[in-house]
């Protein structure tokens, strides 16, 4: 030991210049330093190494903050267990050896999974660089739930009007190719050098060939509950979801055709001038390669039917948020009219907050869009009904641009507010006036006491919540999810696009529930991030991966068998295992299993370890 | 509650006394008042639970007013509750800082049924050997060692001649079936549910404890529960203290007995039955099927849902202590219970714990209905159609 140091901010510029200049003066060759966790400053403790001439593997990091005081509040304890921990680091640091990085080519094309907003706009950040994107999108059409909504708060543009320009400049720029009604199946690789395979469903349509004429929608029999138009309104057997799909070409639900549930029909096929229908079209598989990835995989929509005091699908005239948003909307089922299911107009509406958000029975968290939504639907309610609205929320949280001014102006229009969360919604009325109407109960807390309101049509608004399939498209890219359910972030303030799988970052409402604004802030924030590792055009590779002693090695295979990234495989030659070091991951799975001990985990080895061990027993 | 209108300052220590018994979860009410709302008070009277809430975070609970004796622990808020707070628990903490502190007044009669299960071992005061004499003519033994269950009817059907045609009812079908029981003696006490929750801890732990010994010693193994309330307290609060014994309710053990072919129905009951889900089966323990397939079993007996039901279920006004306090006529839930039922057009009202048995009981006497409807626990028709 030659020197020891104690400085407030170590990380700071005058903290590593500290480091730096030890290392110089006085000629040192391994460096301790004790602060937070190596996630934090690692990099920055090595490169200050580095940049005073010392191998940045020569540091090591003793995390006496996140491991260690930030977890009892019994001090002597941390004080001794940072003293371990440190003696560890110490001990540890003796047997470093210097090591060196190394770069691969980095693949600039990129993957993007979700073609809603979050997708289409990273998709054209990346593409207008003049880099190859593939968007995949399972659905017929791109467009995501902005595409189903009316209005956008607090501007009140139309969503359709904002969203398809976009939509279709994606679907014909040179640089994307859009991949659509299509899942992504297989992920392999590595920054830099991702192999996805992509099944692309039969739609029995020849794309090549389909001019979007319509006539086939026109005349299919078949009549199905759109899910475009949330249930609200039908759609045929072959269809595309909605007039301005990208691509316009339809598919045909299999499910749901007369032809492949009887053998007989075809009437689409008779009718088809461009000879486009192509029932005996197969899924394909489709591999491409990529150097990054971006998961724009949207949200999905609370069910409330569980909330029975609610009577959703039990009580006439209780719909969702979403239900509505295709109600109101001038190209929705009614024609923009909105109507009770008897065709008449309500004389009065109920909107309530907050339905399985921030209810430790369904979900914890805010959705953060619905007290928004919900002024919207206000305005959109009186405008064209002049009906009387009832809000029924908790808190009003309007903490966008322009937001409390919307909440404003709304009030101004004469909306009531209630601000207690609805026990119940029922249809069992106490007089005349409830009779043949919904009630909906709640405590005016700031009444003090339990009103019962009358209305014609309640509607839910309801959480996002993560996508049904979030778990599996986690496994599938691995990456982990949050406590509720949604794509983890890096780090919740200052690396919110990236995951802990190097190489793919996530965008939108997977992440978290959003506006569309962040959405489209977290987007672009993707694509930049992209956009600087295709510029670097390498990715370097750690140095602490495993090597294979081929004095030793018996070509035994174990290690081949258990690597999870398929990154050891034999030297036909010398008859011994090798590593491949862009694939090794450095986990250490092999290390342990060798037989004959041939293989060390660099900078984790096993005197390495040992002395580590020894120091933290002291 | 009063409202002042001079200004009012937190009192921190208040606030703290009441964390300390038992009511910290309160910090986490975000006051959106679902439990106002769903509190069956409030269908005769403003009981405004978020109120109570608010005031117990801040430390101004209004310790003698009638409020914090209201609560009848139904449960219904805490269900409900999107942050968890276990609303039961906290009124509970508030009558205990009266009842262990003093600071002000116990209501009289629940004073009077305190003192009547410290002294006694049963709320209505009376002699501890006289525990049994309800089965004096049933021939039935007295629990002993090696019995394979013990039949714990509860105070109130073994004291209270009104509703011990429920605990008969019951012995009449183990019989029947040939379950080797044996019913409570002088030394088993109240299981002590209500003194609980009317804030008196020491005292339920004293019945508690002394239950557990007396179990242990006479090698309990299995109880079989008239009411939910006992049910409730075997199942998840004796454990606890060291209680080590199946606890399982009478509705839920003569499912048993049907399945396992052990009861023989011989006679038809050609009515209409409406079956009130009692809170502690109900809310508190999950317990919404087993008694509706037993009266479904009963031949010709024709099950009708009251229109609020199972999770929903609307509380006979006897939980929390308040089966031993007066409710005013008017604000008696009873009633309205009864009146749904007879909408329901309902024949009898079928019943699964004795507090409600009580409760109903007096509502069709007071509201003379006795001619349109009767009060039935589910005991009692099965014991009839075999």
């Amino acid at each position: 030991m030659i020197v020891a140091r104690d400085y407030v901010f170590m990380c700071s510029e005058p903290g590593q210049e500290i480091i730096g200049k030890d290392i110089r003066d006085l000629g040192l060759n391994r460096v301790v330093v004790a602060a937070c966790s190596p996630i934090m400053h690692e990099s920055t403790f090595r490169s200050t190494c580095q940049k005073a001439g010392l191998n940045p593997y020569l540091i090591e990091i003793a995390n006496i903050r996140e491991q260690c005081s930030w977890v009892t509040e019994n001090k002597q304890m941390a004080t001794e267990k940072a003293k371990a921990l440190l003696n560890a680091a110490v001990k540890r640091v003796y047997y470093h050896q210097p090591l060196e990085t190394r770069k691969i080519p980095f693949n600039p094309n990129t993957l993007i999974v979700g073609g809603g907003i979050a997708g289409i706009r990273a998709a054209l950040e990346i593409a207008d660089s003049g880099h190859k994107v593939y968007l995949v999108e399972r659905s017929p059409s791109i467009g995501g739930h902005m595409m189903q909504l009316d209005k956008t708060f607090p501007t009140l543009d139309c969503s359709a009007c904002i969203l398809t320009p976009r939509m279709t400049e994606a679907g014909s720029h040179p640089h994307i190719e859009l991949m659509s009604y299509s899942e992504v199946e297989e992920v392999s690789g590595y920054i830099g050098n991702f192999k996805i395979r992509i099944r692309k469903k039969a739609r029995y349509v020849n794309g090549d060939r389909c001019n979007g004429c319509g006539l086939c929608q026109e005349k299919c029999p078949s009549k199905v509950d759109s899910d475009f138009e949330a249930g609200m309104g039908k759609r045929k057997a072959i269809y595309t979801p909605f007039p301005q799909a990208v691509p316009n070409i339809p598919v045909i639900d299999a499910d749901h055709c007369t032809y492949f549930l009887k053998g007989s029909c075809r009437l689409c096929e008779e009718v088809c001038e461009a000879n486009a229908i192509d029932f005996g079209q197969e899924d394909e598989i489709i591999e491409v390669e990529a150097g990054s990835i971006i998961l724009a995989t949207g949200y999905g929509v609370f069910d409330p039917a569980p909330i029975r005091q609610y009577g959703y699908k039990r009580l006439d005239n209780v719909i969702t948020s979403l239900e509505f948003e295709r109600l109101v909307n001038s190209a929705g089922p009614t024609g923009g009219n909105i109507v009770l299911k008897d065709g008449s107009a309500p004389r009065s509406v109920a909107v309530i907050h907050c339905v399985g958000s921030r209810d430790r029975n369904y979900h914890d968290y805010c959705s953060r869009v619905c007290c928004m939504y919900a002024l919207k639907y206000a305005h959109l309610i009186k405008e064209k009904t002049g009906a009387e609205v009832y809000q029924y929320y908790i808190d009003m949280r309007c903490f966008g641009k322009g937001c409390e001014e919307f909440y404003e102006r709304i009030a101004g229009e004469g909306v009531s507010f209630i601000r207690g969360k609805v026990s119940e919604v029922t249809d069992r009325s106490l007089n005349d006036e409830e009779k043949g109407r919904l009630v909906v109960v709640a405590e005016d807390t700031l009444l003090g006491s339990v009103i019962r309101v009358p209305v014609d049509m309640v509607i839910l608004c309801v959480a996002m919540e993560p996508q049904q399939d979030a778990e599996a498209v986690a496994r599938l890219f691995k990456i982990s999810r949050s406590a509720d359910g949604f794509f983890l972030e890096r780090h919740p303030k200052l690396d919110p696009v990236a995951t802990n799988s190097e190489g793919i970052f996530i965008a939108g409402c997977c992440q978290s529930p959003k506006d569309i604004p962040d959405t489209v802030a977290q987007s672009s924030a993707a694509a930049a991030r992209i956009l600087s590792l295709i510029s670097k055009g390498a990715v370097e590779i750690e140095a602490d991966i495993a090597s294979i002693d081929d004095k030793l090695c018996s070509g035994c295979g174990v290690c081949g068998s258990l690597c999870p990234y398929s990154a050891t495989s034999l030297d036909e030659e010398k008859k011994v295992y090798k590593v491949n070091e862009a694939l090794c991951k450095g986990c250490g799975t092999c290390v342990a299993a060798c037989p004959v001990s041939a293989i060390t985990g660099r900078h984790f080895t096993t005197e390495q370890i040992m002395a580590e061990i020894e120091g933290l027993l002291i | 509650m009063e409202t002042s209108a001079h200004p009012v300052t937190p009192l921190k220590e208040v606030a703290d006394i009441i964390n300390e018994a038992g009511g910290e979860i309160l910090k986490l009410c975000y006051q959106c008042g679902t439990c106002t709302a769903v509190c069956p008070w409030n269908r005769v009277r403003d009981f405004i639970v978020r109120r109570i809430m608010h005031r117990g975070q801040l430390g101004l609970i209004d310790f003698e007013g009638e409020d914090i004796w209201l609560c009848a622990t139904c449960n219904s808020c805490v269900k409900r509750c999107p942050r968890g707070v276990e609303i039961v628990d906290v009124m509970r903490a508030l009558r205990r800082v009266v009842t262990e502190m003093g600071i002000a007044r116990i209501p009289d009669s629940l004073r009077l049924t305190i003192k009547n299960i410290s002294a006694t071992g049963n709320p209505l005061g009376e002699a501890p050997d006289k525990r049994a004499d309800w089965a004096k003519d049933l021939d039935v033994k007295p629990y002993s060692e090696g019995t394979e269950i013990l039949y714990f009817p509860c105070c109130i059907p073994e004291y209270d001649t009104s509703v011990r045609r429920m605990a008969r009812a019951a012995v009449n079908i183990l019989k029947k079936a040939g379950v080797d029981f044996g019913i409570p003696g002088s030394r088993v006490n109240c299981c002590g549910e209500s003194v609980r929750k009317a804030g008196d801890e020491k005292v339920f732990e004293r019945l508690a404890r002394s239950n557990i010994s007396v179990f242990a010693e006479m090698g309990v193994k299995k109880v079989v529960t008239s009411s939910p309330h006992c049910y409730h307290t075997f199942k998840n609060e004796y454990p606890g203290l060291g209680g080590d014994f199946e606890a399982i309710h009478l509705s839920q053990y003569l499912l048993e007995l049907i399945r396992e072919n052990r009861l023989n129905f011989t006679r038809e009951i050609n009515k209409k039955v409406a079956y009130h889900d009692p809170c502690y089966l109900g809310r508190y323990n999950d317990i919404y099927e087993e008694p509706r397939q037993v009266l479904e079993s009963i031949p010709g007996l024709e099950l009708v849902e009251l229109p609020d039901c199972r999770e929903n279920s609307l509380c006979c006004g006897g939980g929390g202590g308040r089966i031993w306090m007066e409710t005013k006529s008017g604000e008696r839930f009873s009633d309205m219970r009864v009146e749904q039922a007879l909408a329901a057009g309902a024949d009898v009202l079928a019943v699964a714990c004795p507090y409600c048995m009580l409760n109903f009981d007096d509502s069709v006497t007071t509201m003379d209905k006795g001619n349109f409807i009767e009060i039935r626990s589910i005991s009692e028709l099965v014991s009839q159609a075999i």
